[in-house]
């Protein structure tokens, strides 16, 4: 019955069902998209050099310098396969701040000594060398730089670079390497700050022996990152050393990602308090319309709380088809969308500046999707129930006089 | 037409419940595109300020490719010349000069690299805030010679604290090796990391001793009276140095060219702010076309009679947009008024966005931001509500052109 009631004024319905097909798809779009720029930020926080998880020896976040790294990293090594669970992937480095400089430049960098088999499946420099080569092992004092340092240093694969940092004995190590391959980031930052090169000679450069500064890890299944650091919390406890997630060791990210929860649920809020103005006309306007008819009703023995019911299904039905239709079509842009992404490269400073990436990949996620139904039903439910009392009050004989 | 804007208004009223809904729509859509415009235009307002206080001033004057390339021979050879030249120029409030160049920077135990900035005590405080960030300590003062602030993660890295002793160690204008021993006399927070992390501030005169810079700096920092004369000012800079002949090796930029980040940020905000908007409104009106639809289907009698009585469809179709004028226009001011309301209590009170303050720091925000109301923020949503409310209202007004008399008045 309800369903011939909304279909009574087909106009109207339509009319109303628009806006809220509008409403919940505009709901969707912007919580897909908020979510794909919230994974890239976290994505590229994760790949560049961050990880899921991090151990380092204790202390030295709060003083990341050489003489606080880890001095035996192997014995926390050896302990990793019985931790982490399958599939998981880590890369021993040394990182230290430096200073790059070659005959006319000079500036601040981040060199960082890897394994290049194990880093390349840990972070972004598993694809990042797009021209020459990621540190093969037989190329001794072979360095790693990014597109926009060669730049600025005017140089080029086959070029010198002098690094100079503190070494364990506080002082300046200083050693000449070879620009072996340069790599592509996502981000302009990225490419000045890192400099790669082997582990074992950045070990050599600065007196380390078989120290390292942190052991990145990278989970299978980032929802695992928890459970897995407690484990490494718990287990590691003896070793001297801390384990840190990547919510942790990125604290920006991780406040804008707090941010982006509260900007969609004000927007579910906003955007349905914009369609409820038009759910409760309609929905006034329909019952005033039936006046005699709840008249009649009443006068044939139908309670007023039926009454109430009866409108508030006409009402829910109207909510749950609109809501219906505009998931459909949200959930079809979003896919349309992330097929390629939508590129806003022609902004890049400004994605830069704000933290960014350059493509984005919208994506649904479960809970904004039921809570923007939720919004929808259930306040759409509790503005209705203004014109629903409202039919419930006419007495009979009001009712059935009114023309 | 007076009469007609008395009927508008009394057909208005013959459902006020009705028309009340959809006065409240459309004010509520007004409100809160008038808060967001002012909030939105205000952080831009605090964000461009704080950046220009704090870092680039609001026009620099370079040496050519300076600014692609920092590189310590690019220099402005002659700063009194454009010293000259810019005391000569309105608009211009106060300016400085600075020389920065990367260098290792030593304490008795760490090393690291950072950038250093030689500053000209005495004028720098006239054109930034840096003076101002200084948590603890003093500022450089005229007759520093060996006096340096650093920021307070690098003091923390450095292990260093007030009276302790830095060495400088650079590559000099001429390539020899600059060295200089510096004293901490500050300690400065910018809020900003980068900043904070990596920045030391030592006397011009001392750095371009130290560096060999022959008198030379790397930037005039120029801070204009405000930022609607930047452009007029930066045109007559670089036109007065142009006619001295210095135009070749010297560059004017403004903030915009020398923090494009930052204005692409606020473009790519403005724009998402722009389709939040377009999406609101339209639901809006969608949300109320009902209203506007009923208002014409409950009186298709009413229409002819009208028309029977010789009344053209046009002048209906008048009468009817003249009625949802008016109820646009009411929702409108009704929204404007309780939006200024709004937005000017936050003005004064600021607001503070829970647990937001240390990333709004490192965009050099302060925690309590201001929306701002102008004339822009305040019309320019209700504006957009008007017209796409009138354009709903254009639908059902139109309908009644297609009304034939007789069958109209057997309407029900």
């Amino acid at each position: 019955m309800a369903w011939r009631n909304v279909w009574r004024n087909r106009r109207r319905t339509l009319v109303i069902l628009t806006a809220v097909v509008i409403g919940v798809w505009s709901m969707i779009c912007v919580g897909a998209l908020s979510r794909g720029i919230a994974d890239q930020m976290v994505q590229n926080g994760i790949a560049t050099l961050t990880g899921h998880l991090q151990i380092h020896r204790r202390g030295f976040r709060s003083d990341p310098v050489v003489e606080n790294s880890m001095t035996d990293p192997a014995a926390v090594l050896a302990r990793l396969p019985g931790l982490l669970p399958p599939g998981s992937r880590w890369s021993v480095r040394v990182r230290v701040n430096a200073v790059a400089a070659n005959a006319r430049h000079s500036g601040g960098v981040t060199l960082v000594g890897v394994d290049p088999a194990r880093e390349a499946q840990v972070s972004f420099i598993g694809g990042g060398v797009t021209t020459g080569a990621f540190l093969p092992p037989d190329v001794p004092w072979a360095i790693v730089v990014g597109r926009a340092l060669a730049e600025q240093f005017d140089t080029r694969p086959g070029r010198k670079l002098v690094l100079m940092s503190q070494d364990t004995e506080r002082e300046i190590a200083s050693r000449a390497f070879r620009i072996i391959g340069v790599f592509d980031a996502e981000m302009a930052a990225t490419e000045k700050q890192f400099v790669f090169v082997n582990l074992a000679q950045a070990r050599v450069m600065l007196k380390l022996g078989g120290g390292a500064s942190e052991v990145a890890i990278v989970l299978p299944d980032p929802q695992l990152v928890d459970t897995v650091a407690h484990r490494l919390r718990t287990a590691l406890a003896s070793e001297r050393c801390e384990v840190h997630t990547w919510q942790e060791l990125l604290p920006l990210v991780t406040a804008i990602l707090k941010m982006y929860d509260v900007f969609i649920f004000l927007w579910f809020l906003v955007v349905f308090v914009a369609m409820s103005f038009g759910i409760v006309n309609t929905t006034l306007m329909a019952v005033f319309e039936r006046i005699r008819e709840f008249g009649l009703l009443r006068a044939l023995g139908m309670k007023p709380s039926g009454i109430v019911a009866s409108v508030l299904t006409e009402s829910l039905m109207l909510l749950a088809l609109g809501s219906g239709l505009g998931n459909a079509l949200g959930l079809a842009s979003v896919l349309a969308l992330s097929e390629r992404g939508i590129d806003l490269s022609a902004m890049a400073a400004g994605l830069e500046f704000a933290g960014m990436g350059r493509v984005i990949i919208p994506r649904v996620v479960t809970l904004d999707l039921a809570l923007a139904n939720g919004v929808v039903l259930v306040l759409g439910a509790v503005v209705s129930v203004y014109p629903a009392l409202k039919a419930a009050r006419f007495t009979p004989v009001e009712a059935l006089s009114h023309t | 037409m007076l009469i007609d804007l008395k009927i508008a208004w009394r057909n208005l009223w013959r459902n006020p419940r009705r028309s009340l809904l959809t006065l409240a729509a459309i004010a509520f859509a007004s409100v809160l595109l008038v808060f967001m415009l002012s909030w939105q235009l205000g952080s831009y307002d605090t964000m461009i300020n704080a950046s220009v206080r704090i870092q680039t001033g609001h026009l620099q004057v370079q040496a050519a490719g300076y600014e692609e390339k920092k590189e310590i021979w690019r220099v402005v050879e002659d700063p009194s010349q454009v010293a000259a030249v810019l005391e000569d120029t309105a608009g211009v409030a106060a300016y400085t000069f600075r020389a920065s160049a990367f260098s290792l920077v030593s304490s008795r135990e760490r090393t690291y690299g950072v950038l250093v900035r030689g500053l000209d005590p005495g004028r720098e405080t006239a054109v930034s805030s840096v003076a101002q960030t200084v948590r603890a300590g003093r500022f450089l003062s005229a007759g520093d010679a060996t006096g340096a602030v650093v920021g307070a993660l690098l003091a923390r890295n450095l292990k260093v604290g007030l009276g302790d002793e830095l060495v400088v160690m650079g590559q000099a204008r001429d390539g020899s090796i600059a060295a200089a021993v510096l004293n901490v006399v500050g300690i400065f927070s910018s809020g900003q990391d980068d900043l904070d992390r990596g920045v030391l501030q030592m006397p011009l005169q001392t750095f371009q001793e130290a560096f060999a810079m022959d008198g030379a700096v790397h930037a005039v920092v120029v801070r204009c009276d405000d930022l609607g004369t930047v452009a007029s000012v930066q045109a007559a800079v670089a036109g007065a140095l142009g006619a001295a002949g210095a135009d070749r090796e010297l560059a004017v930029l403004d903030w915009m060219a020398l923090m494009p980040g930052l204005v692409q940020s606020i473009q790519l905000d403005l724009v998402s702010g722009v389709i939040f908007y377009l999406i609101l409104v339209v639901v809006v009106a969608f949300s109320i076309l009902n209203t506007f639809l009923m208002a014409v289907f409950e009186r298709t009698r009413e229409f002819g009679v009208f028309m029977a009585l010789g009344t053209s469809p046009a002048r209906l179709v008048r009468m009817l947009m003249l009625e949802s004028a008016v109820m646009t226009l009411t929702g409108i001011l009704v929204g404007i008024f309780l939006g200024v309301l709004l937005t000017a209590y936050f003005q004064r009170h600021g607001i503070v966005i829970p647990g937001a303050a240390e990333l709004l720091a490192q965009y050099g925000l302060p925690a309590r931001m201001h929306p701002k109301l102008s004339w822009l923020s305040v019309c320019l949503g209700p504006l957009v509500v008007m017209v796409l409310t009138l354009l709903t209202a254009l639908y059902p007004a139109l309908r009644v052109r297609r009304l034939k008399p007789v069958a109209a008045m057997r309407a029900v």
